[in-house]
């Protein structure tokens, strides 16, 4: 790209910068009080952190998909990754012991954390999705380590782990239909639902995470 | 000023900054890491345009973790079709 493109190019990215800047200086404060909303509906969510109740009660819907989303990438990265079958052995790293020590060392606590999160997400900053971060970075951790190898074709059971949360988002999304809308929750089970369909999104995003990347860790080295 | 609108500014100018980088850049990795940026970009504006009042709106929190983990998705879904496309495109590696 010549030089003249590009400066143009910077000279229109500054341009729409200060367009979006002084947008944004002009924006009208919202009409509707979306925060007086959901804390005046907390009480019904059976949760009392109020980003927890948006995303698995408010909101389930966008949540429901997103793990779905997750699962669609997976699935690409799969399906764009060569050598499928694991016919060529998955690089493992040569760690030193120190790392090899540490990682057996922070793996069951990071675990503990995990679990602490997803307890956490009901009244605190946490939840699913962070608890599952943290699941995966265990994983990764593992796999850098030379202790967990990359993943080439899954089996059973981590098939299983990986579509489980989503099945069991649907399962609940399905048993609640009666109440006459999309994941609309009884208020007296809502808190219960809530840690269950949590628990089991804990561990499918952990894997799927981790699967992000132990599927481009197979024969990430050379081709 | 406050510090949400701060947020909200900073946020345009990571957007505009991955936006040129898109546009501008040739290899494949570069262009995944500007998108990114402006993924970032978008999510600051969010959620300081959220609070630039004082208050904080749980709404656009929810709706940025779910942005971040589907970007994260995305970003890895990339990062295979470039490695793909890095290696040529067809035949087993």
């Amino acid at each position: 790209m010549n030089t003249a493109v590009r400066l143009g190019v910077i000279l229109s990215a500054l341009a729409l910068g200060a367009a979006l800047a002084s947008a944004i200086l002009d924006l009208p404060m919202p009409g509707r009080e979306l925060p007086g909303a959901v804390v005046a509906n907390l009480a019904d969510s059976g949760v009392a952190h109020p980003v927890t109740a948006v995303l698995l009660n408010f909101r389930g819907y966008d949540t429901l998909l997103e793990v779905a989303v997750l699962l669609l990438a997976l699935l690409g990265i799969w399906a764009a990754s060569p050598g499928q079958g694991g016919a060529v052995a998955s690089a493992v790293y040569p760690a030193g012991p120190v790392l090899q020590t540490l990682a057996r060392l922070a793996v069951p606590l990071m675990i503990l954390t995990a679990g602490y999160l997803l307890w956490a997400g009901a009244h605190r900053p946490g939840g699913a999705f962070q608890a599952g971060a943290v699941l995966a970075a265990a994983a990764v951790l593992l796999h850098l380590a030379g202790l967990l190898p990359a993943w080439a074709s899954p089996g059973f059971l981590l098939r299983l782990g990986l579509v489980g949360g989503l099945l069991a988002f649907l399962a609940v999304a399905a048993a609640v239909l009666g109440q006459g809308a999309l994941l609309r929750y009884p208020a007296d089970h809502a808190g219960a639902l809530i840690l269950l369909i949590e628990a089991g999104l804990t561990i499918s995003l952990g894997l799927i995470l981790a699967g992000l990347f132990l599927v481009l860790a197979h024969r990430g080295g050379r081709p | 000023m406050t510090p949400g609108l701060i947020y909200a500014l900073a946020g345009v100018a990571l957007f505009v900054l991955g936006l040129a980088g898109v546009v501008v850049l040739n290899q494949a990795l570069r262009r995944i890491l500007a998108f990114n940026l402006m993924g970032s970009g978008a999510f600051l504006t969010l959620v300081g345009l959220a609070q630039r009042d004082g208050g904080v709106d749980p709404v656009p929190q929810a709706m940025v973790l779910t942005g971040i983990v589907v970007a994260v998705a995305a970003t890895a879904l990339a990062l295979a079709l470039a490695r793909r496309l890095a290696q040529g495109g067809h035949g087993d590696g």
